[in-house]
């Protein structure tokens, strides 16, 4: 088994806009099983970050455990990174994020991590409207203990062994936005022309950005009677709409269909257009997300694309009105100007 | 369901892999090769230390690895797929790895083909002891053919032996071949100049092979010449002398004109018979030389100047006796063509002083013996109508092989001549249709040998070309039989041929096991792979995870997949490291060693 990726790339690749080659922004050679979809949603990563032209060291990455949680290790080797606690991603991001407002915080998980052991941080994490991006990556079981049903199986499932899942799943998107999150998307690691421009929108939201991403298990689940496997997720796709991520200044190239498009407007400049809209859906319109989730969740289908997204999201340190400076570059006599300050803070209430 | 829209006129068909020339081309350096021989083959048993086996790999195909190991055109090297994955890369050496395998073998005499005591009665004569020669005479001695080789030198080896100087391929070396070939009961003429064909034909001869190169070396006509003559020497000539020992001495100022290998020899030669201010004059650019590269390096590192775009006008005289050239000054200019002309600087002309001048500015085919009127007739050039596939003459008995068939060429593609003459000698005495040709031996073995394990070593080493070590100058200048290349030893020949990427190692796709995962596309380090709807190639090839620009190297297609799409494999920059294999959950991708043979005339009634 190779352990090390050969160093040479494509001659003619090009570099990104400040300079940066695709290569600078991939990882380790993954471990995951051969076909995971993992390492699809990882390179899907990779791709978007070289096309955004992040800095690679104005991005952390955080995880919990898992078979999830060991991707960043394949992805951004020039970021920061925090392999965090089973479950306990999102506080170290509230913590990593309270510090210093200036990074961009892309947190991976899986259905294990997040909607079992990790469901109270999870929740908590959305209420708040940390400026982050949250991946599941959602397979339906643990892969890592040997494919037991998690949380997200679908009921009715069959696992590899043959037996069928008697409890209802947790939906995760369905759940995001009961909670109120600002940015709610689903994809599926085998459609990238989706997964890129819905990671990037993600990147660009100010507040927490929410993709639950049907990744298969090609170890554990992916056999007939599976809801979660390359095949059965093919047959039952279906997407809002066509999503294209149009950078800050760029020109738009395509032309759209009258009453068939939406273009959603993002803080940095960016832009989300959507065509070929689903009926009765408008993007800013959570109740419409809730009712075409649901809606496909009646008819069998696997409902992708981006469901909500609310373009006035304030997040958390707006939402606190922090100060501009993240803490973390702020001195000691700034961060603690000592008694006398605190005692005319208190006097200030008397 | 996906919706992905397809093309529906012209899109590429699926890539037909028994095509024994789809593979073979994704070797570069084995399909670049005249005699086509199994490169990565032979590499990877250099590596293992199998230097036997490797030496017999290329002996099989080249029939001459200690001299190719030194002297080869290398047309191998240029094509190699090493050079073109960065622009720090060079290619594998892989012509000196050939020496490695020819200097480190163990006795091969016995695994040398059997030649039959009882001959199957039909006699072959071949005209001319050269590359071209011996190799027909390696294939079909075996077969029990009588075999009768005449030569117009002392010793068998023909141009090897006469042009290149025993600094780049030492005497020993050369006879050892040599007489691989000979030993096989080749009846020898030496010192036999063949004057006439029709002497030859009336002779019980079943068939004739001509392999004479291309053995008039081009004079000079300028004002001077013939007063000059005692010190004008024709290239090849001069080389000749000084193997055969007639000329031992040159003059202290050596002028040699032309820029081909046969005047890079020839100054080189000059160094060491007490030439000490050698120059070598082109008339044209120094970018258009035709020399290979690293020759024109070995002659500048042993203080050989090279002055270029300066034609010779005239060879001055003083008393009877040469005393120098001179020379005009020219610019290139180049048309949209890209035609050159040489157009006169108007700088004065200068003149050179010299004790001795070489002319090496080509030679020519010269076939002054073969009588015209018996039935082989001759075309452009006067080289002999042939034709192209078997070398066969308009005399159906008489063959052509080597510089003799279409002009001057080099060893390798003598040899690739002689093997192919040889199936057409061997067809035509069993009275069989000399076009009725055996297809190549071809062979794909999966490499797997665990779950994620291969055969060959995968891994990518970063090594740089290395170097190959030469003897001091000061001790190579005094002696022209000091060779002065010392080879690579086998700890560094070890580490050249790590740089090999295994390109016979190919990555063989099956269609209906891919779940299109994206494994293999994520993983590619070189972004070769690809899943997407069909489409014209020139479209595709604008729109592939790295774009397809290189247009010589092919594009690998897929059936159609379940989503409707294809996969699409550009060959150019594959690293062959199985990555995608390793990677796939379903081992729709392989590994698989692909070893393609031209069939050589022993096969031919197997």
């Amino acid at each position: 088994m190779s352990y090390i990726k050969p160093t040479f790339r494509h001659p003619t690749l090009p570099k990104n806009k400040i300079g940066f080659a695709k290569a600078d922004y991939e990882g380790k050679i993954s471990t995951l099983c051969a076909g995971c979809g993992h390492d699809s949603i990882s390179a899907s990563i990779v791709q978007a970050c070289y096309e955004m032209a992040v800095e690679p060291h104005k991005l952390a990455k955080l995880s919990g455990i898992g078979c999830s949680s060991k991707t960043p290790t394949y992805f951004l080797d020039n970021s920061h990174g925090f392999n965090s606690v089973h479950g306990r991603m999102p506080s170290v991001t509230t913590g990593a994020y309270m510090a210093n407002r200036d990074l961009i915080y892309l947190g991976v998980s899986g259905d294990g991590d997040t909607a079992s052991i990790g469901m109270g941080q999870f929740v908590h994490a959305i209420r708040r409207n940390l400026n982050m991006v949250y991946i599941v990556m959602n397979n339906g079981c643990y892969g890592l203990t040997k494919g037991q049903d998690s949380a997200t199986a679908d009921y009715g499932s069959i696992s590899k062994a043959g037996s069928k899942n008697m409890f209802q799943a947790i939906d995760l998107a369905g759940m995001a936005l009961e909670l109120g999150a600002t940015f709610v998307g689903r994809s599926f690691s085998g459609d990238k022309s989706q997964l890129v421009p819905m990671i990037k929108a993600a990147i660009s939201h100010p507040g927490f950005a929410f993709l639950d991403v049907i990744s298969p298990c090609v170890t554990f689940n992916n056999n007939n009677g599976s809801t979660k496997s390359y095949d059965f997720v093919r047959e039952h796709i279906e997407a809002t709409a066509a999503i294209d991520y149009v950078p800050p200044k760029a020109q738009i190239s395509v032309a759209y269909a009258e009453g068939q498009s939406a273009e959603v407007k993002l803080h940095d400049g960016s832009s989300i257009h959507l065509s070929k809209l689903a009926p009765h859906w408008n993007p800013s319109d959570r109740n419409s997300a809730v009712n075409r989730l649901q809606a496909a969740k009646t008819k069998g289908e696997v409902l992708t694309g981006l469901l909500y997204i609310d373009p006035e999201s304030q997040d958390l340190h707006e939402l606190q009105n922090t100060v501009g400076t993240p803490l973390n570059q702020m001195g000691e006599s700034e961060l603690c100007p000592g008694n006398e300050a605190l005692d005319s803070i208190n006097s200030s209430f008397r | 369901m996906y919706n992905y829209k397809l093309s529906k006129n012209k899109i590429l068909k699926p890539t037909d892999i028994r095509d024994p020339e789809y593979f073979h081309k994704v070797v570069d350096c084995q399909y670049a090769c005249p005699a086509h021989t199994p490169v990565p083959e032979y590499i990877r048993l250099i590596a293992a230390e199998r230097y036997t086996e490797a030496y017999m790999i290329n002996w099989e195909s080249n029939v001459f690895p200690g001299v190719l190991g030194r002297t080869c055109d290398r047309p191998c090297e240029p094509a190699c797929r090493r050079g073109r994955i960065s622009d720090e890369e060079e290619p594998v050496a892989i012509c000196r790895l050939k020496r490695v395998a020819a200097d480190n073998k163990s006795e091969v005499k016995h695994l040398m083909p059997q030649i039959p005591e009882q001959k199957n009665g039909k006699k072959i004569a071949l005209i001319g002891g050269g590359p071209a020669s011996l190799t027909v005479a390696r294939d079909l001695a075996p077969l029990g053919y009588e075999i009768h080789l005449y030569d117009e030198w002392p010793a068998g080896g023909g141009m090897m032996r006469t042009q290149i100087p025993a600094f780049r391929l030492p005497i020993e070396v050369l006879d050892e071949e040599v007489n691989y070939i000979l030993n096989m009961g080749v009846h020898t003429h030496f010192n036999h100049y063949v004057s006439s064909m029709r002497e030859i034909l009336e002779k019980d001869y079943d068939a004739v092979f001509v392999g004479t190169g291309a053995p008039r070396g081009r004079d000079l006509k300028l004002p001077g010449r013939e007063e000059a003559d005692a010190n004008v020497h024709i290239g090849i000539e001069f080389l000749a002398s000084v193997a055969f020992e007639h000329l031992e001495k040159v003059g202290k100022k050596v002028i040699v004109l032309g820029g081909g290998n046969t005047a890079m020899d020839c100054c080189r030669t000059s160094r060491r018979l007490g030439g000490e201010d050698v120059k070598v004059v082109v008339r044209s650019p120094f970018k258009d030389m035709k020399a290979s590269p690293w020759e024109i390096e070995d002659a500048q590192r042993e203080d050989i100047p090279i002055l270029n775009n300066m034609p010779p006008k005239e060879f001055v005289i003083e008393d009877g006796k040469l005393k120098g050239v001179l020379f005009g000054k020219v610019r290139a200019e180049y048309d949209e063509n890209g035609r050159r002309k040489l157009i006169p600087t108007g700088e004065p002309d200068e003149f050179i002083a010299c004790d001795d001048v070489m002319i090496a500015i080509g030679q020519d085919n010269a076939f002054p013996w073969i009588e015209r009127d018996l039935g082989i007739e001759f075309g452009k050039w006067d080289l002999p109508v042939l034709d192209k596939v078997s070398f066969q003459s308009t005399l159906p008995k008489v063959f052509f092989g080597g510089d003799a068939a279409f002009g001057p060429e080099n060893v390798i593609t003598a040899v690739a001549h002689g093997h192919q003459a040889a199936i057409s000698i061997h067809l035509f005495c069993q009275g069989d249709d000399v076009m009725n040709r055996p297809a190549p031996m071809t062979n794909l073995v999966s490499q797997k040998m665990g779950i994620h394990e291969w055969i060959y070593d995968s891994p990518v080493v970063d090594d740089t070309r290395f170097q190959v070590p030469h003897e001091d100058k000061v001790i190579s200048l005094k002696d022209r039989k000091i060779e002065v290349e010392l080879g690579f030893d086998e700890a560094l020949g070890f580490k050249e041929a790590q740089r090999c990427l295994n390109c016979d190692v190919q990555t063989v796709f099956t269609t209906s096991s891919c779940i299109e995962c994206d494994a293999c596309m994520d993983v590619c380090p070189t972004s070769c792979i690809t899943f997407t709807t069909n489409g014209e190639e020139e479209d595709l090839r604008a729109r592939l995870s790295a774009p397809a620009e290189n247009l010589s190297q092919s594009l690998y297609v897929s059936e159609a997949l379940p989503t409707t799409r294809v996969m699409i494999k550009d060959e150019d920059v594959c690293l062959h490291c199985g990555l995608c294999a390793e990677r796939c959950p379903t081992s729709a991708w392989d590994m698989q060693k692909y070893l393609y043979n031209v069939t050589k005339a022993e096969k031919c009634y197997q």
